[in-house]
């Protein structure tokens, strides 16, 4: 079959080569041989929620809380994030520390607002009393994380934001907060002693010290995260990473059989190590 | 009618001492075989369209999925069951079991395989509920008279796009069931019967779909269009009539159009294999391994890998091929399909006229059929291409790019002047 003159005429030039001899007289059904190899190939879809695939590691997840090595919030309520918002969705209220229920039997003026002792939550003079991210409104634009002065907002790789009722996708503090990791210590509790929310910034604070833990075994000694803070703290064992976040567990028929037969095999790696953290970088680090 | 008057009438099974209970067993058979196939292609179909398009297709109920379409038809069966207000409502009932029934009545008279002995007892009957002399004819008939069901119910379902799909579904079956008739009608000539069992005993040597290359292609072709598949799907189109003939129908009435389609498809596909792909017979040469292939229940497994690789091909047409546009389809049927399958029985008689009524000797065949097609192809090989050429090199039209004031592109055969930049050197650029 030659080439259509008519298209000739209209100055049709094909942008692809044309293919020549047996292979132009079977052009036109060329397509058939296309479904067929197609047949051979490996799917390119995920088996989504019986195997959950993580994103790119700078995916824009949901937002997470995170904590330094001693266990105190980086958050100190500043606003910021609700101020860059340009979907209104965050709603802070921050609060002094020294009003922390656990000073209240300090004397009124003995506790300095920018004190190092006493409970805080968060280093340095206010906490993030209440947090809230509604995302049924939030667009994951990430201006928030680049408002935070203190890196307390992240974004990690959780994809799966769907609830039922519109009160249960307003997100408040305790689903955001970053879980304490191994080794720290739970807040509230005093800065490590002589110390700075500046020397926090900066990343010195590299775990709970053993007068933050004295603190705690003294006013809630039955409290869980003691002893691996104490370890710490006396050097028997290195600070706590930071937490990385992790996809929740394969759903789906068969899916439990599925990764116990996987696990068995060895092929599948701890997500931890899997996944590109987003937050694994040294604390206080420019990324 | 007996079966040795049967016999004589050319078919080739043996249903003499048939009892009635043994026509009862393979009937119900027949519908649960139909049945179990039609949940089967389902998932079939998917699962293959699916591999083609790089996805992995049904995949979470049962094993590999394949308990989907029975989910599907359990959803359907519990879906609420709409009427039309303005439905003529005893025909828009009546509509779905005209299709079901028609394509229901198909399988009657396919041969699954030749007689086979029930295990455990010496009685021997035909792999088939019934053969008559003029099977074939019954099955073109009840292919036609399942097309009443989209008539029908597009016709009553009282709205526009579901009349619209019944009157192209009216056009598309007059149009390409003559195709799929003329081209039958040369295997008629070469097994001179109208049985299937006839029909498959006469493809002891060759099966017809070599010798009879022409009419195959010819019934494949029309075969989708009469299935109302892709790429010949216009009664039902998606895209243009939403779902054409069933757009009004829900529940089990939708379902049992849906399953007719796919009996159909069944349907046709065996008329396939039976007519054209040797029937039962195993896919060796005739007397490979004595008669083991061809003789027992052994055929019946030839008969359905047969019907599933049809299927597939069914498949695959649709994962490749787009709609036609209505008006090129119905070209294509009227301009090339009847044309070709008309002249093709002709080619077949005059053949057959040579061999065996006027005994011509094969060599002296061969001469004149050469000879024939010399004549016929030399004065195409000078004609239409030369005229074209002569036209095409006439001097383009001058083109008023600015016609009625505004920038116009060019018409065929009217060529753009030069653009006032070409030839022009662009700056800072060293080529």
């Amino acid at each position: 079959m030659t080439r259509d003159p008519k298209h000739e005429s209209a100055g049709y030039q094909p942008l692809r080569p044309q293919a020549t001899g047996l292979g132009e007289f079977l052009a036109p059904v060329a397509g058939f041989g296309v479904t067929f190899a197609a047949m051979f190939k490996p799917v390119v879809t995920e088996d989504y929620p019986r195997k959950k695939e993580a994103p790119q590691s700078r995916y824009h997840g949901r937002h997470q809380l995170n904590r330094y090595a001693d266990g105190l919030e980086k958050c100190i309520g500043c606003e910021l994030c609700a101020w860059a918002c340009p979907a209104d969705a965050i709603y802070v209220e921050g609060a002094s520390n020294a009003d922390l229920p656990e000073n209240a039997g300090a004397e009124p003026g003995a506790l300095a607002a920018d004190s190092p002792d006493g409970a805080h939550m968060s280093p340095g003079e206010r906490y993030g009393r209440v947090y809230q991210i509604n995302y049924l409104r939030c667009i994951f634009c990430g201006l928030c994380v680049e408002a935070c002065p203190t890196r307390a907002l992240t974004m990690t790789n959780d994809y799966e934001l769907a609830g039922n009722s519109r009160a249960g996708m307003i997100f408040e503090k305790q689903d955001l907060l970053a879980p304490l990791t191994e080794g720290m210590l739970a807040a509230p509790h005093p800065m490590a002693e002589g110390t700075t929310d500046t020397d926090y910034y900066r990343g010195d604070v590299l775990g709970a010290t053993q007068a933050q833990v004295d603190w705690v075994t003294e006013r809630r000694p039955d409290d869980e995260t003691l002893d691996a803070a104490a370890a710490v703290a006396s050097g028997s064992r290195p600070g706590p990473a930071p937490r990385q976040h992790e996809l929740r567990p394969d759903a789906g028929p068969g899916a439990a059989e599925k990764a116990a037969g996987e696990a068995a095999a060895g092929s599948v790696q701890a997500p931890s190590a899997q996944e590109p953290a987003l937050d694994a970088a040294p604390e206080g680090a420019i990324r | 009618m007996n079966g040795v008057t049967w016999a004589a009438a050319g078919v080739a099974a043996d249903f003499s001492n048939e009892p009635i209970l043994a026509s009862v067993v393979k009937a119900v058979l027949i519908v649960v075989f139909l049945l179990t196939s039609v949940l089967f292609a389902i998932w079939f179909e998917r699962k293959v369209v699916a591999a083609m398009q790089l996805r992995p297709g049904p995949n979470w109920h049962g094993p590999k999925g394949l308990l989907q379409s029975l989910a599907d038809a359990m959803k359907l069966l519990l879906k609420e069951d709409i009427n039309v207000t303005r439905a003529d409502r005893v025909v828009y009932l009546l509509a779905p079991m005209i299709s079901v029934a028609a394509s229901l009545l198909v399988f009657a008279v396919i041969p699954f395989g030749p007689a086979v002995t029930i295990p455990f007892t010496d009685f021997t009957t035909p792999a088939q509920l019934t053969d008559f002399p003029v099977a074939v004819l019954y099955i073109l008939a009840c292919a036609s008279v399942g097309v009443y069901g989209i008539v029908l119910g597009g016709w009553s379902s009282g709205s526009t796009y579901p009349l619209l799909g019944a009157v192209r579904s009216t056009a598309q079956v007059i149009s390409y069931e003559l195709a799929m008739g003329l081209s039958l009608v040369s295997v008629f000539v070469m097994a001179g019967s109208m049985s299937t069992s006839q029909i498959v005993s006469s493809q002891t040597s060759i099966w017809w779909f070599i010798p009879l290359a022409p009419a195959f292609v010819v019934y494949v072709i029309s075969m989708v269009g009469e299935t109302n598949r892709l790429p010949f799907d216009l009664p039902e189109a998606e895209g243009e009539l939403v779902s054409g003939y069933m757009t009004e129908y829900s529940s089990m009435k939708f379902a049992w159009f849906f399953l007719a389609e796919y009996i159909n498809m069944l349907n046709v596909s065996a008329v396939c294999v039976t007519l054209f792909l040797g029937g039962w017979r195993a896919p060796v040469p005739d007397g490979f391994l004595g008669d083991f292939l061809n003789t027992g229940w052994l055929p019946i497994v030839w008969f359905l890998v047969k019907v599933w690789a049809v299927m597939f091909f069914f498949v695959w047409v649709r994962g490749t091929l787009l709609r036609l546009r209505y008006d090129q389809f119905m070209v294509f049927g009227w301009k090339v399909l009847i044309p070709v399958a008309l002249g093709w029985v002709v080619v077949l008689g005059g053949v057959q006229w040579a061999l065996n009524v006027a005994e011509l000797p094969r060599s002296t065949f061969f001469y004149l059929a050469g000879g024939v097609v010399v004549l016929v192809l030399l004065p195409l090989m000078f004609w239409p291409e030369k005229r074209r050429r002569a036209q095409q090199e006439a001097e383009p039209e001058p083109i008023d790019a600015f016609a009625d004031g505004y920038p116009v592109p060019p018409l065929p055969g009217q060529k753009l002047p030069a653009s006032p930049r070409f030839g022009k050197e662009v700056a800072g650029h060293d080529s």
